[in-house]
């Protein structure tokens, strides 16, 4: 029994060893997870510029990356640029939020459900690989060149990948914390809100990430082939930027709607390596 | 019948889709006395972890009656703690689904359970920064907030290591000897069982049944090393190999 001192000792240790090992922090990470893509960025408009030098196409179908960004930098400078920025983000919040909605509970029911999921399991996929584009002749005659008829297509792009997301999330849920949490007492749905809920977030979060992509493209393609008077939102100012041969607008509006796009990215990057990273996963 | 902790009788219970019809457990009958500890120990395949299962609630039976006064806890072979959730906050889960109302008074008494346990100062770890002992001590914290008057243990310390497991006996045994649970405590290890057992059953496979019962009157604390414990470990062994060889029988 001489190894008892020795079993105390072993035990003590553990807390330090445990111990997150601390990431480097401040500027240095901003800048190491910075760089690679300023360089990327560099060398894309260097790329540019050479097309454009070559002379391929003439300056008005492909303008330089130079009077782009100064057209991009007066778009920023004029109110109702803005204005067409917040019609496109509010259908775009708005739709997403109720795709987000109709795809949780349609989600649920089919993870809960054994009946719904023979029914519409292989429906919601079948959904999901639908260009979602395919529903805006549709939705134009059923709702006309109304807002309506982009956020249908928008929830009907978005709705499937959320409601995919949770299913999945959901059946990769381990048994043995179902039967935990039944063990310590959560009945029906209890063990949904305290168990399989939580166990099913990293799903559902690739399901809502994806659930945005979708909505976003939906959203832009709805906003250029159905026009709504007086509503100048982006993909519209992007149709007319075409329509009058406005190639400087046009490329500049492109870099706000791929600069949207990579913000929203990021944002859901960061909350998905929370999750991770608190779980141990990461 | 009223005065004891866990009555079993005839119990069966057959898994019929399986392919071969499985008989996990046949007419398992046996009895613990209030504040008794008793394990079981059979081959693995041998039904212990089905009945333990069947006692906690979470499979039917196929046949036969059992009764367990008061409430159940079941702790597993994995600690499967919850790992979006802190040591705390899977203890304070317990203890909310148990019915204790209030957030603050959660919280001091999962503080406490994970000081009896000896983790005080892991509160707010998360299962994946624990080693695997700690994490077996949080599932015990968890099982312990149930307040259950029967605590089933499914080989809940075949995971750690043995200098580990060594401790984990000895803070397991302190902590039923300070309160009135009764421990039903399932393993293949025959020393294990005799270290920690009032009464040792030896368990045949498929279907599983008791084969035997063994009283240990070693006197405690008992030591893993002792070799009072190793004789009768020895016999339990003996036991054990008979009913595996196909002709034990």
């Amino acid at each position: 029994m001489a190894t008892e001192p020795v079993v105390q000792e072993a035990e003590d240790v553990v807390p330090e060893t445990v111990e997150v090992p601390e990431r480097p922090h401040g500027a240095r990470r901003v800048w190491s997870w910075l760089w690679p893509k300023l360089a990327a960025l560099a060398l894309f408009i260097a790329a540019w510029q050479l097309v454009v030098w070559s002379g391929w196409r003439p300056d008005y179908a492909l303008p330089g990356p130079l009077p782009v960004f100064q057209r991009l930098s007066e778009d920023l400078g004029r109110p109702d640029f803005y204005v067409g920025v917040a019609i496109t983000l509010r259908r775009a919040l708005v739709g997403y939020a109720i795709a987000i909605a109709i795809g949780s509970v349609i989600g649920l029911l089919v993870a809960r459900v054994p009946i719904v999921r023979k029914a519409v399991g292989h429906a919601i996929l079948g959904l999901q690989s639908m260009p979602s584009i395919a529903w805006f002749p549709l939705a134009i005659l059923l709702f006309q060149a109304t807002e309506g008829a982009i956020l249908v297509v928008v929830i009907l792009g978005a709705a499937p990948a959320v409601a995919t997301g949770l299913l999945a999330g959901v059946d990769q849920v381990q048994p043995l914390l179902v039967r935990v949490g039944r063990v310590i007492g959560a009945r029906g749905l209890q063990l949904y809100r305290y168990v399989i809920l939580p166990a099913a977030l990293p799903g559902y979060v690739g399901g809502l990430k994806q659930g945005w992509a979708f909505a976003w493209r939906s959203l832009m393609a709805g906003e250029i082939i159905n026009i709504v008077s007086h509503q100048p939102s982006l993909g519209q100012q992007l149709q007319f930027a075409r329509d009058f041969a406005d190639a400087q607008q046009l490329l500049a509006l492109m870099i706000v709607i791929f600069f949207i796009g990579v913000v929203v990215d990021l944002g859901f990057g960061f909350a998905d390596r929370a999750i991770r990273r608190r779980r141990g996963l990461a | 019948m009223s005065s004891r902790a866990v009555a079993v009788e005839r119990l069966s219970k057959a898994f019929p889709h399986t392919d071969r019809n499985l008989v996990a457990l046949q007419d398992v009958t046996l009895d613990l006395q209030p504040g008794e500890f008793v394990c079981i120990v059979g081959a693995s395949g041998s039904g212990k972890s089905t009945l333990l299962n069947v006692l906690a609630g979470l499979e039917t039976a196929s046949s036969g009656r059992f009764e367990v006064q008061g409430r159940v806890a079941l702790m597993f072979q994995e600690a499967a703690l919850f790992p979006w959730l802190t040591a705390s906050q899977n203890v304070e889960l317990a203890l909310e689904l148990r019915g204790v109302k209030k957030s603050s008074e959660r919280r001091r008494q999962a503080h406490d359970l994970l000081e009896r346990v000896h983790l005080r100062g892991f509160e707010r770890r998360r299962p994946h920064e624990l080693s695997g002992g700690m994490k077996q001590r949080v599932a015990l914290a968890r099982a312990l907030a149930q307040d259950a008057d029967v605590l089933l243990m499914d080989e809940p310390f075949g995971s750690v290591d043995a200098i580990t497991r060594d401790l984990l006996h000895e803070e397991l045994v302190r902590l039923w000897r300070a309160s009135s649970l009764t421990i039903l405590f399932v393993t293949h290890n025959a020393r294990e069982a005799v270290r920690l057992g009032d009464r040792v059953l030896v368990f045949t496979s498929r279907p599983g049944r008791v084969a035997q019962e063994f009283k240990i009157d070693l006197p405690r604390p008992r030591s893993l090393d002792s070799p009072e414990l190793a004789v009768v470990a020895g016999r339990i062994t003996e036991r054990l190999k008979q009913e595996m060889r196909p002709d034990g029988h």
